[in-house]
């Protein structure tokens, strides 16, 4: 089915739906992984946004229900240069686009994506449209000019969890009455580090890893005061990632300022973004974001590089932290931009990019250990 | 850590002649490492028996000894130089097992000589099976699984815990006899007793067959502070049984899932960490169960290979020249990418394009040998293409191997399948051999299956379904005949189509398509190979041509000569025709006029990009 793509700037890319009809609006960013479009596609950082995949053949191995990272998918639309209707995997319970579709997702293929990739690398991310129904390029430009920009608003309270849960046999087990998120809450508490996760969209991996690091991991709405978690008297606090403009997220950042001292904290990603904003440094939207899983990363404390997954469009000002006197624990080598902290004084950690990975490199992972190591103290 | 001040006096040991298995790739690690190594200020000293090499011009090394690569020679030159290090691996098989009779003999003690990038300790343990078995069972991965056995009751206990196929070896039997494969108790007992009678101590050892499990390769670098990276996966067409130098392969990896590969990726790391490679590249090689996923280590090899060789034309990263800058000292975040200038060789690179490489073979020429492919590699030489998609690589590779095949088939060469039966098709499908991928357009035309075509090949289904789907166009061209309208055309091109396939199709002639083509403005594009997938800008001109919307070729004001390279390597044409297109760009830049190089061959020098101006592979 015939399909337009067509930027804010006025830039068109005619191409083919492989999910049948339908449109839809967002910024469209790439991600440079050659797997795991399926943990993209479910990431709830990717709120809003439309995720072209670079590697040209995308389907290859289907999609297998262990490999969500969150209840649903999040991104806008996926456009691939080539969708591979024909799995082989073991794994695969099914073919990405009966998933996309299913989700009432868009799946656009055949259009040149190094060329759009290119575009968005020379212009920066931007708002698109994408439609099956209209397919005048003049009306399709007047909407994309119309997309509200994704910077100064909250796309935070669209993706955190409404009620809060702890993570049991590999999903959420929802806590549906509100008075008992207290201290009675945690079923291993003196044997687990009981860990309160602020969730602004988190992926489910991060969990996982939290747990096989040995805790026991209760996950919160966003707008949590400091005061309930403080009653709950977890060993940590974690902020997690998600979509976005940490700015707007003024609720977050006050509860961060309460908690930052009371006890040891690790922020990933925008959780990252709003623990620096709470320490008084500044944040600010890069031109087309990191996406991807070959990133490398300079750890000072080891001195050895990682070679990361990542998944953000905005960063910390690495000047803003140099000035707070807040210590750089990792740089990313490419750009020499900011990827870690940490406050000694405050007990608290945060990392840039994705140390869970899914997709992406394991190199990471020791960081979930040094969380526990620090609650342990 | 910066380059070592320590040894500055380095012997490269080369591939010496051309033989199966070990060509012109090594000419062309080894030219990047001498390079390299010049470069940072070192004095090389080279020793190659090889003429036609490039590695063996004046200028590539300080001094060139052009004699045997054997201990003894080698003894001698250390004996006059008195190098301070020894760099064997780039320069294949041949020189790793050079340094290692050198160790054993102890002249590298003797003169105080270093090896350098692996350590005799390392390549021990990646080549002596059993050192090599303990390692993996250390750090927790599986090798096939073997039991010795010294009779029929020691035979049967081990086949239940082995599980069919097994393959049967007699220990200390002259030239082999007495092994073979054993699909069922039956055929084991047979195979055993002639085995446990043809060993001189009466012992054989069973071992697991992982015979039609997939095949994957894994190509490592590692620096002396212990960073890893993986710079390309590879997935084998062909599964395993067939000599990875005799598969068609095809990079990235196609059919694994994120955990898959990175459960893979943290093999490959732990292996190397295990292994104890102090730098530079490694090879590793895993069989995968398709049905369950499991993994088995098949090999790791300490040192560039072939696959270095494809892996760096695939990706755009020099891995046998980052290699040789590691093993004097430098780590990946002190190495420049040379393709974008800005980012650092510590990264992993990504790639927006498929790439298949496809073996030439030259059965024709030595009728006394069957066209049969198995663990012992018979292909003479390679050829490399890149496509946007599987389909327009594969067909385009077929066509680079200058077998005068234009495609996959409906190029006016095929068999008449009227004529040839099913059986027969069948018989080429379950025996490896050279045509077995035209054999697989051939029985879909028959009307078999993808499942049967699957059962018999053990191709992994994902392949059989891309090839099925050009044959299946093949039908809509044929269909459309002469009303072939833009879209069709354009799909056709993209799927890899030459213009002689589509005029035997349409019963046009090959002009006629071609100004039709032109007409319609279906023209090729070149993209550029750039090791990061557009996320960066790229400096070097190295594009290879596709069917797509945008064209990337930077194009000057300056004179400019087209290089025609000589494709894949056969018998009567090699590696001195890479010596020869490098010299002639060469003598262009000194007459400064731009030279283009055209070529399809991975293993050699002039499609490394710092010989020409441009390089584009067909």
């Amino acid at each position: 089915m015939k399909a337009l793509l067509a930027f804010e700037d006025g830039r068109i890319f005619t191409c083919k739906s492989f999910t049948g009809p339908g449109e839809t609006i967002g910024e469209v960013v790439f991600n440079t992984s050659m797997t795991g479009y399926q943990e993209i596609l479910t990431d709830p950082s990717y709120y809003g946004q439309i995720i072209t995949m670079t590697y040209p053949l995308i389907g290859n191995y289907g999609v297998c229900s262990k490999d969500i990272e969150s209840d649903k998918i999040h991104a806008r639309a996926l456009i691939v240069k080539e969708y591979i209707d024909f799995y082989s995997n073991f794994r695969a319970t099914e073919t990405l686009a009966k998933y996309l579709k299913k989700e009432k997702i868009l799946g656009v293929e055949e259009l040149d994506t190094r060329a759009l990739t290119r575009h968005i690398r020379n212009k920066g991310a931007m708002g698109a449209v994408i439609s099956t129904f209209d397919l005048d390029p003049e009306s399709l430009i007047k909407k994309a000019k119309k997309i509200k920009p994704i910077q100064g608003n909250d796309l935070v309270k669209k993706v955190t969890t409404k009620t809060p849960y702890l993570w049991h046999n590999n999903m959420p087990d929802y806590i549906l009455e509100k008075d008992s998120i207290n201290l009675s809450i945690w079923r291993y508490k003196g044997k687990k580090y009981s860990v309160a996760v602020l969730d602004f969209g988190i992926k489910y991996n991060i969990i996982r890893c939290l747990e096989k690091a040995g805790c026991e991991v209760l996950v919160l709405p966003a707008e949590t005061n400091a005061d309930i978690i403080k009653k709950l008297k977890p060993d940590g606090i974690f902020l997690s990632n998600g979509p976005g403009d940490p700015e707007p997220l003024n609720y977050a950042v006050n509860t961060i300022k309460h908690l930052l001292g009371y006890c040891p904290i690790f922020g990933i990603c925008l959780g990252m973004q709003l623990m620096a904003l709470a320490m008084g440094a500044k944040t600010f939207k890069i031109k087309f974001g990191h996406r991807g899983a070959n990133q490398p990363v300079k750890n000072f404390l080891t001195n050895k590089i990682e070679i990361t997954s990542q998944n953000h469009g905005f960063a910390v000002d690495i000047n803003s932290i140099k000035e707070k006197g807040i210590e750089m624990t990792h740089i990313n080598l490419n750009e020499n931009s900011l990827e870690g902290f940490k406050n000694n004084a405050l007990n608290a950690f945060s990392i840039q990019y994705h140390p869970e990975s899914s997709p992406g490199p394991h190199d990471s992972l020791y960081l979930f250990n040094q969380f526990t190591k620090m609650m342990a103290l | 850590m910066p380059k070592r001040i320590d040894i500055n006096k380095i012997l490269v040991i080369g591939a010496g002649p051309i033989i199966i298995g070990q060509a012109c790739e090594f000419d062309y690690s080894g030219t990047q490492a001498c390079k390299a190594l010049k470069e940072e200020g070192y004095n090389v000293i080279l020793i190659n028996s090889n003429p036609a090499s490039i590695m063996t011009d004046p200028d590539t090394a300080d001094k060139i000894y052009i004699e045997p690569v054997t201990s003894e020679i080698v003894e001698k030159i250390i004996e006059k130089e008195r190098p301070h290090a020894l760099l064997p691996t780039l320069g294949g098989q041949t020189a790793l097992n050079t340094a290692m009779k050198l160790a054993k003999k102890g002249i590298l003690k003797k003169y105080n000589v270093e090896i350098i990038g692996a350590s005799e300790k390392a390549i021990k343990k990646a080549e002596d099976r059993e050192l090599f078995r303990n390692a993996m069972n250390k750090i927790g991965l599986k090798i096939p699984k073997s039991i010795f056995a010294c009779n029929i009751n020691d035979v049967e206990k081990a086949a239940q815990k082995i599980g069919f196929p097994i393959i049967i070896r007699p220990s200390f039997t002259l030239g082999g006899t007495g092994s073979g494969i054993a699909y069922n108790s039956d055929e084991l007992l047979d195979f055993a007793k002639k085995g446990l009678n043809a060993s001189l101590i009466n012992q054989i050892m069973l071992e697991q067959s992982v015979l039609g499990w997939k095949e994957y390769e894994l190509e490592v670098m590692r620096d002396s502070s212990g960073n890893i990276v993986i710079i390309c996966s590879i997935e084998n067409l062909d599964p395993m049984g067939v000599h990875t130098g005799d598969s068609i392969t095809v990079a990235p990896a196609q059919t694994l899932c994120d955990k898959e590969y990175q459960e893979m990726r943290n093999a490959s790391i732990a292996i190397m960490q295990e292994i104890g490679v102090d730098t530079g590249g490694s090879n590793v090689q895993f069989a995968k169960n398709p049905k369950n996923g499991e993994i088995i280590v098949i090999e790791m090899n300490p040192r560039v290979s072939r696959s270095s060789a494809l892996a760096s034309k695939a990706t755009g990263f020099p891995i046998a020249k980052i290699a040789a800058k590691l093993a004097v000292g430098f780590t990946l975040d002190e190495i420049k990418n040379d393709i974008t200038g800005k980012t650092l060789a510590c990264f992993e690179p990504s790639i927006d394009y498929c790439v298949v490489k496809i073996p030439r073979f030259t059965f024709e020429k030595f009728s006394e040998t069957k066209d049969v492919l198995s663990t012992s590699m018979k292909s003479v030489g390679e050829t490399m293409s890149i496509g946007r998609t599987f389909k327009e690589a594969l067909q385009k590779g077929l066509r680079s191997l200058e077998i005068e095949r234009y495609g996959l088939g409906a190029d006016g060469k095929d068999i008449d399948i009227e004529k040839i039966s099913k059986t027969d098709i069948e018989k080429k499908l379950v025996i490896p051999n050279s045509k077995r991928i035209f054999y697989i357009r051939y029985a879909f035309k028959k009307g078999m299956t993808l499942k049967n075509i699957n059962e018999l090949t053990n191709i992994d289904p994902w392949f059989l379904w891309q090839i099925k789907e050009i044959v299946e166009f093949e039908k809509i061209i044929k269909l459309k005949g002469k009303n072939l309208s833009y879209d069709v055309l354009e799909k056709a091109k993209k799927l890899g189509f030459s213009d002689k396939q589509i005029a035997h199709l349409t019963l046009f002639s090959e002009k006629e398509i071609k100004i039709k083509r032109k007409k319609l403005g279906i023209i090729p594009v070149y993209k550029l190979v750039d090791t990061c997938a557009g996320e960066f800008k790229a400096s070097t001109p190295y594009y290879y041509s596709t069917y797509e919307k945008e064209c990337e070729a930077r194009i000057s004001n300056k004179k400019k000569v087209i290089i025609l390279g000589g494709g894949p390597n056969r018998i009567g044409q090699g590696i001195e025709f890479d010596y020869c297109c490098v010299h002639a760009s060469f003598a262009l830049k000194e007459e400064n006029i731009e030279s283009i190089m055209v070529n399809s061959n991975p293993e050699t020098v002039n499609c490394s990009i710092w010989r020409s101006n441009a390089f584009k592979s067909c």
